[in-house]
């Protein structure tokens, strides 16, 4: 079926626009929410789900390395396709980013939260007929585990000591270290449940899953295509009929298979065709807030950043909102030198914003007896996008503080092995993490692999030791706070924006609150959303 | 004496054997520029997943901690045996790329089908009716459409007929669960494109050629004769230049197969081209190797072919003294 595509004028300039040489290349993934606004869902939604017709999904990031072998999923298709519609793990996250049970009803850790025990839903079926058992699950998260795993998941699954099944409904979970949001970590797009198989294993080569739809054709970097799971365990779910995720890598020409109805949604849509988008009258920019930021982070380990003044004056010395405006064309959300993005349920405020304020840069700068002040940030494009442009404003924000900044542009390829973690000053993109205590451990702690910002505490060492086995939820709460004021007062990254997942979708297509943990509605969009015109 | 009297035979072996050569030294190139690149396949896979755990495990996996040398000699030794190996992701190279070699070489054929007698035929009005209206309008307009890049012939075509006009999907992204109806349908808008592309190239050269052999003397002799013009050109010029418009055919025949990455991007067509391009990005060695020689295969045979012709339709060169 087709759509109406809009009005002549706007057709005339998406084309032109496709032309225009995108060397900003502008936001990769996902970007920016104009200031954290979610569609209301009533928009679309007036009448509530409807059941029938087809989604066909652009997908920006397939590969035709994509496969159905659960521990090499990378892209989003294998998340959306995958993960969201052919399977479903123990838990799942909720569009408000909190927790469920999903093939778990519900589980109960000991007092130190290392062992905990999963009561799994029963009645759970696969596309073939086969029961659900606690086996297929402990089976699933073994795949990933064990000498020589290339998983994706492993720095999840190495936590595990010991799986034993219970009964023929529990899973015993045994950790080698405490971990309360050890539930959350189950949430991982990795680990969806497949089949066992007789001698141990999986088989994920059938593409059997539980999920909500059942698996018609895959062609790696082409698409895959599902039909509606009549067994489905979510009561009322899923609505559509058929799914259909197709790869469109190239920018221009996913605008271009939205507008001529060839697609209903398509993703990572270019800031500069925003408003060709929302001119016309049959589409609209869906933006989700999401866990993804883009950073300048200072090394505080290396001269002159580990002067906490020096940090401090930076700090104030940025213009986000200026940044934000020119740079991103308003889609964005100023950060607060915060790395934990609002949408996770333990997000804090950390008083007091930091806003540009030259004067004050100066100030801190002339009592700390810092006298002219030079720094050297290095950027590149594919730091992110718009990182050379952000760079060039901050130098001339940072100028009116009094402070040179030499802003050093470094090659694209190869930035992120050989700029990132090495030079004192650079620009970051963070895709965030479905926990606080996986952030702060893969980024913050003294000892995580990825301390860009090289800091180093003992006391956001020890709060991030006693939150990851405290079972006690305002306890945690507290501790967690504290650690996000002490990044925001004393850590190195300057959190220039927080970004949201933008897709562009016909208004035939209806959803409701979407989350922004995972792209694609927490990956999930398959059995979530539904037409609005059938 | 065997030499001499088989000039073609002679000339295809040795040709053959250049070319292997040639195919040798392109993957070789291949192989180590890409071991160039910074990044690798583990750390471009992993993403934001990547620990150095699971780097050093996928390395290991893969045997890319051996010497740059000796994975090239393991797979040059097995790409000789016809065995292109296994994608770093797991599957054989062939079952990557086959479909989407076939994609290419069905694009390709039915372009070239319609493409190759159009041009020739309207090389030859042009040069039939050289400096008259039909001339002047062929020779404009092929010279613009030679000269605007073909994303842009690319988009406007998709302007006019998928977004102005509906007749055609913008997206040509055919599946293999499609009959071949349906995907002729898809594909008709990249053909459109491709043949406004090449087809400019192969009148312009078709007209050339026929026109410097309507220079020479013979075939002022066949005027002399009372001959029509019509039948001169085709029975004593259009032979007699069959030898440069055949390597213009082969030039653009293997740019069918390599060169239409552009196109196969804008209309999400899933050809050897984008496999390359995401083979690349993701620094998947074998198939990124595969593709070169696939590219360069084209290129030489059909350059080969090319010269085969020329000798065949010469009469000088087929038989020598």
């Amino acid at each position: 079926m087709r759509y109406p595509t809009g009005p002549v004028s706007g057709q005339k300039q998406l084309h032109i626009k496709g032309f225009a040489p995108s060397r900003r290349g502008f936001i990769g993934g996902a970007a920016v929410a104009a200031g954290a606004i979610f569609l209301p869902a009533s928009l679309r939604a007036e009448e509530g789900p409807k059941q029938g017709g087809r989604l066909r999904y652009g997908v920006h990031d397939g590969s035709q390395q994509d496969s159905l072998e659960p521990g090499s999923w990378a892209t989003v298709m294998c998340g959306a396709a995958f993960n969201g519609a052919l399977c479903n793990n123990l838990v799942e996250i909720l569009p408000d980013g909190t927790i469920a049970g999903d093939l778990a009803e519900s589980w109960q850790p000991d007092a130190e939260a290392t062992r905990w025990t999963f009561t799994l839903r029963k009645g759970v079926k696969f596309h073939d007929g086969r029961a659900f058992t606690p086996e297929d699950a402990r089976q699933s998260l073994l795949h990933h585990m064990g000498e020589g795993s290339t998983s994706g998941a492993l720095a999840i699954v190495s936590q595990i000591s010991g799986i034993t099944v219970g009964g023929d409904d529990r899973l015993v979970i045994t950790l080698a270290r405490s971990n309360a949001d050890f539930p959350a970590l189950l949430s991982d797009y990795h680990l969806s449940v497949f089949p066992a198989k007789a001698g141990g294993g999986i088989d994920w080569e059938s593409g059997i899953g539980t999920g909500a739809f059942r698996l018609d054709s895959f062609e790696p970097g082409v698409a895959v295509s599902m039909s509606r799971n009549p067994d489905y365990h979510k009561p009322g779910l899923p609505h559509f009929d058929a799914v259909e995720f197709i790869v469109i890598p190239d920018r221009s020409a996913r605008l271009n298979a939205l507008l001529t109805g060839e697609v209903d949604v398509i993703e990572d849509v270019d800031i500069r065709n925003v408003g060709l988008i929302e001119a016309s009258p049959g589409f609209v920019i869906q933006r989700t807030p999401s866990l993804r930021h883009l950073t300048f982070d200072m090394n505080c380990q290396v001269a002159p950043y580990d002067n906490p003044a020096v940090r401090q004056a930076l700090k104030l010395a940025i213009d986000r909102d200026d940044i934000i405006a020119k740079v991103f064309l308003g889609e964005g959300e100023a950060g607060n030198d915060n790395p934990v993005a609002k949408i996770m349920p333990l997000w804090a405020e950390t008083p007091p914003e930091h806003r540009y304020d030259p004067e004050a840069a100066r100030k801190i700068l002339a009592d700390a007896g810092v006298k002219d002040l030079v720094v050297d940030l290095s950027v590149s494009d594919s730091a992110f996008p718009g990182a050379v442009e952000a760079g060039v404003l901050f130098r001339e924000h940072a100028a009116k503080a009094g402070i040179t900044l030499n802003l050093i542009q470094e090659a694209d390829d190869g930035y992120w092995d050989n700029v990132w973690l090495v030079k004192p000053f650079n620009a970051s993109d963070w895709y965030g993490r479905v926990t606080l205590d996986l952030l702060f451990s893969t980024s913050y702690t003294s000892d995580a692999p990825w301390n860009n910002t090289g800091f180093k505490k003992p006391r956001f060492d020890d709060l991030h030791t006693a939150a990851r086995s405290e079972t006690d939820e305002t306890l945690r709460r507290g501790q967690y706070a504290e650690m996000q004021q002490i990044l925001h007062d004393e850590g190195g990254v300057i959190t220039v924006a927080f970004v949201s997942w933008r897709l562009a979708m016909a208004k035939t297509i209806g959803h409701g609150e979407t989350g922004g943990i995972l792209p694609a509605d927490n990956h999930r969009c398959a059995e979530r959303w539904w037409r609005n015109d059938v | 004496m065997n030499r001499t009297s088989h000039p073609i035979l002679s000339m295809v072996v040795s040709r053959v054997g250049l070319g292997l050569l040639s195919l040798l030294i392109v993957s070789l190139v291949i192989f180590f520029s890409v071991s160039l690149l910074p990044g690798s396949y583990a750390s471009a896979i992993l993403g934001q997943n990547a620990t150095p755990e699971a780097v050093a495990a996928m390395t290991e996996k893969l045997g890319l901690n051996e010497p740059a040398i000796w994975r090239y000699l393991d797979w040059l030794g097995a790409a000789a045996t016809g065995d292109l190996g296994q994608s770093f992701a797991g599957r054989p190279v062939m079952m990557v790329l086959g479909p989407r070699l076939l994609n290419t070489i069905t694009l390709a054929a039915v372009t070239a089908v319609i493409a190759v007698p159009l041009a020739i035929m309207l090389g030859v009005i042009c040069a039939r009716f050289r400096g008259r209206f039909i001339d002047r309008f062929l020779s404009t307009s092929t010279l613009a459409s030679i000269s605007l890049p073909e994303f842009f012939v690319a988009y406007i075509v998709m302007m006019v007929f998928a977004v102005k006009l509906q007749w055609f999907p913008s997206m040509a992204g055919i599946r293999s669960s499609m009959d071949f109806g349906e995907q002729l349908y898809r594909m008709v808008l990249p053909i459109l494109t491709l043949l406004l592309v090449i087809l400019a190239h192969m009148v312009r050269n078709t007209r050339a050629a026929i026109l410097s052999v309507m220079a020479s003397p013979y075939v002022e002799m066949a005027r002399l004769k009372g001959e029509s013009e019509g039948r001169v050109v085709m029975r004593q010029a259009l032979p007699n230049a069959i030898g440069p418009i055949a390597s213009v055919v082969a030039l653009n025949l293997a740019y069918l197969i390599s060169g239409v990455v552009v196109i196969e991007v804008v209309f999400v067509y899933p050809g050897v081209g984008q496999a390359m391009i995401d083979a690349v990005r993701n620094r998947d060695v074998p198939v990124i190797q595969a593709c070169a020689l696939i590219f360069a295969t084209a290129y030489i045979g059909f350059n080969l072919i090319a010269d085969v012709i020329s000798i065949v339709s010469n009469p000088r060169l087929l038989h020598p003294r």
